[in-house]
């Protein structure tokens, strides 16, 4: 033979880094984009730079998504996250890859933090049908009532993602989120948005309605401040949020009176998580029915 | 359907509650740190009896230096009661409870005389639920590892509360009850024209030798409120008021440590069903609205009526209406007392008047009012539209604006159209209907066939503008509880 073997030197095809709202793949509408790096400042992606008007797309698409999420029986979310877990465990070596260049780990180390990011969509999934029996119950009023409290979640939640943890962290805060009914608009941490928006695909294909998470990348104080005075947003978790942008959009929730999740140290979000997450975006809403009364009479067996 | 004559109430002779029980001193202190003490600045304001317009008492006016004082008070306080066994701590509640019993007249008296409303609410509802609140807290001082929220749930520290004038006493016991039992100290300013309740709150604690600074009362205006709110020392800022002052508290906390939650206002939707009971339903209508003359922030202010049952439904309500007793609070028969200041009644005036400027058609039954004091007659709307100010922003007051519906899923639709989202009512036979119903509605409480009860295992609390947060029941501690996660502990 006298052509020389390429193969090694093969040109790879990169891929085009999309949004992802409604279930679909945009480009940002202002078609913008930004340079993603690596931690050492080696080129990876350009990333879309999503606008004001991405960010109300995808409040749109979240609102629209509420019902038909909200509504979903419990048993069924849970499978539809497990679902999502599953699928992420095909695509294990793609996210190592991802997590390691955005975070700047090694190999064992990205993989150990996808591993416990799978987990973490197992412990989530778990909790959609017993949030309910944990922290609902019946009431002993003091008369002729049956009184019951069940958790409802509270709507259309913005998540400001953490910027450092990437993958982990981003799954961390957007599982609980979706886990109760709720639906989200997340922005993607603004330095390593690679592995959120290969996020979206995973979910695309996971069962998960089109619009129960939208996926936006970019400058987060851009997006974030939108979805915090938006007034259809029922409430923001601002994780990934510093002190002076955190407080700016607390201020701008106020207008509708949002709940407000601050940013709270994390030192390790590989640690189990506890209720406080779950519990952050759901309303309790309590019934009375009242019970009449067959009188003193009746069986005392 | 022929139209029924409308019945005459019958004739009563006046039976009223005896003043002698309370003894109102002509002028009252702050109090802070187990003292009553005049304002640093000297200022006073008169507190009035709404129904005379008597000037009931002359009561120290709190400004940002006696907050300071207070906050500096409950912070000392705070070290010893916290580090108290909760055992001791459910012991102080249960004191507290047991003397509310036993001063219940005399307390509902005095209430009915500072807010205006019917002796027969603050002795048959008011009173008894602010007992029961004491007790049921008192019990869970002492078994917070047990209530779901973490081993050894700590407390925030120093409670800043501010309360609305509608429920003084009661509101003062949502806030004070759930703060004791978990371990935290409270600076609670009532509103400024009803002080009184608390005042006579802060000798209870008094009798019941709670240490001092544990419970220290402010009674004054808006600065102060807005003074304890931004208070960098406050750890946790409670508020049952206004939306718009709701708002204003959410951006000033902004930023801060502060654990907030927000009991804010509502405009109930009270949903008739063509199967309804429509006896029992206009008796729930009328206890949605008019109870302590719909001054009630979950009142069930929108009634929607199946079209089918709205003329013969109206009828029974117009009827109903005409049977309502308006006049002196303390008489026992009274329904409808008065309004509890001049500024609401002028609020609710200028709502009125606009409902009739922009359509909706009026009616009263024949209704004298007293020559002196704060008074608005029962109201009704129809031909009310979503788009009514009327039908939108909360009046706070005896007006109800009623629309209609056809459908369930038209009935929910209009429901939940609003910015509001604390209650809702409704009225049918059907069990599952019911159900079905109360799942769509978004509202903090729903009532089935039933309106306006309250209860102190019963959380309470609304979704969207109507704030955040639930008071009462197990859910109730998590407003004064620090988070437990991992990841919310530094």
């Amino acid at each position: 033979m006298s052509t020389v073997d390429r193969t090694n030197e093969r040109l790879t095809v990169f891929k085009t880094y999309k949004l992802y709202v409604g279930g679909k793949f945009p480009r940002s509408e202002s078609g913008r984009v930004y340079e993603v790096t690596d931690s050492k400042g080696k080129w990876l992606a350009n990333a879309p730079q999503a606008s004001r008007k991405d960010a109300r797309d995808a409040v749109v698409a979240a609102r629209k998504a509420f019902g038909g999420w909200s509504g979903a029986t419990a048993y069924n979310r849970g499978q539809v996250l497990y679902r999502v877990a599953e699928m992420l465990e095909g695509r294990r070596d793609q996210f190592v890859r991802e997590v390691a260049d955005a975070e700047g780990l090694g190999k064992s180390k990205a993989a150990a933090v996808v591993d416990a990011t799978v987990d973490r969509w197992v412990w989530y999934a778990g909790w959609t049908d017993k949030i309910a029996q944990v922290v609902g119950g019946g009431n002993p009023v003091a008369g002729p009532f049956f009184n019951l409290s069940t958790p409802e979640p509270t709507g259309v939640v913005a998540v400001v993602a953490p910027q450092e943890s990437s993958f982990l962290g981003l799954v961390s805060v957007v599982a609980p989120v979706i886990a109760t009914g709720n639906t989200a608009v997340v922005v993607a941490s603004e330095k390593a948005p690679l592995p959120a928006l290969s996020l979206a695909e995973v979910l695309a294909t996971s069962d998960v309605p089109g619009g129960v998470v939208n996926v936006l990348s970019g400058r987060t104080a851009e997006i974030a401040a939108p979805l915090a005075a938006h007034q259809d947003v029922n409430a923001i978790d601002l994780a990934g949020a510093d002190e002076v942008l955190a407080k700016e959009l607390e201020i701008a929730a106020a207008d509708n009176l949002k709940r407000v999740l601050r940013p709270q140290p994390v030192d390790d979000w590989t640690a189990t998580p506890g209720l406080d997450r779950l519990t952050a975006f759901l309303e309790t809403k309590t019934v009375w029915h009242p019970t009449g009364s067959l009188g003193a009479s009746g069986s005392s067996y | 359907m022929a139209k029924e004559k409308m019945t005459t109430a019958f004739e009563y002779a006046p039976a009223p509650e005896s003043r002698s029980v309370v003894d109102i001193a002509p002028s009252y202190g702050l109090f802070i740190d187990g003292e009553f003490t005049e304002a640093a600045d000297g200022k006073v304001f008169k507190t009035v009896s709404p129904s005379t317009e008597e000037v009931l008492s002359e009561v120290a006016r709190a400004g940002a230096e006696d907050v300071e004082r207070a906050v500096k008070a409950a912070r000392k306080a705070f070290e010893k009661w916290s580090a108290l066994p909760g055992s001791e701590r459910a012991k102080y509640l249960f004191r507290i409870a047991r003397i509310i019993q036993e001063r219940s007249r005399e307390l509902a008296v005095l209430e009915t005389l500072d807010n205006g409303k019917p002796i027969k609410e603050t002795r048959d509802a008011d009173l008894p639920l602010v007992a029961a609140h004491f007790f049921y807290y008192a019990g869970w001082a002492d078994k917070l590892d047990h209530a779901g929220f973490g081993a050894n749930p700590r407390p925030l520290g120093v409670a800043g509360q501010v309360i609305p004038w509608n429920f003084p006493l009661l509101m003062l016991a949502w806030k004070i009850a759930p703060a004791l039992a978990t371990g935290n100290t409270v600076v609670l300013k009532p509103a400024e024209t009803t002080p009184l309740s608390a005042l006579f709150f802060a000798d209870i604690c008094r009798q019941a030798g709670l240490p001092k600074g544990v419970v220290n009362i402010l009674p004054g205006y808006g600065d102060a409120g807005a003074a304890l709110v931004a208070h960098p020392d406050v750890d946790k800022v409670a508020f049952t008021g206004s939306t718009a002052v709701g708002k204003e508290i959410a951006r000033t906390v902004a930023g801060t440590r502060k654990k907030v939650t927000l009991e804010l206002g509502g405009k109930g939707a009270n949903i008739v069903f063509d199967d309804a009971p429509i006896d029992q339903a206009v008796e729930g209508i009328v206890t949605g609205i008019f109870f302590n003359q719909g001054q009630v922030c979950c009142a069930g202010s929108r009634l929607l009526v199946q079209e089918s049952i709205h003329d013969e439904l109206l009828d029974s309500l117009k009827r109903r209406l005409s049977t309502l007793r308006l006049g002196d609070p303390l008489d026992k028969n009274t329904d409808i007392g008065a309004i509890n200041s001049a500024e609401q009644l002028a609020r609710i005036t200028t709502l009125a008047d606009q409902g009739e400027a922009e359509g909706a058609e009026r009616w009263s039954p024949a209704c004298e009012l007293p020559s002196s004091g704060y008074w608005f007659a029962p109201t009704l709307f129809t031909n009310v539209t979503q788009a009514h100010t009327i039908a939108r922003d909360e009046i706070f007051g005896p007006v109800l604006s009623v629309l209609t519906f056809r459908t369930p899923d038209e009935a929910v639709a209009k429901a939940n159209n609003t910015q509001y989202g604390l209650s809702a009512g409704i009225w049918t036979e059907k069990g599952s209907r019911i159900l079905a119903v109360a799942g769509k509605l978004r509202a903090g409480v729903v009532w089935s066939n039933t309106f306006n009860k309250f209860d102190p295992t019963s959380p309470f609390g609304g979704y969207k503008e109507s704030g955040f947060g639930r008071e009462g029941g197990r859910h109730g501690l998590e407003a004064y509880l620090a988070p437990s996660s991992p990841e919310g502990k530094r």
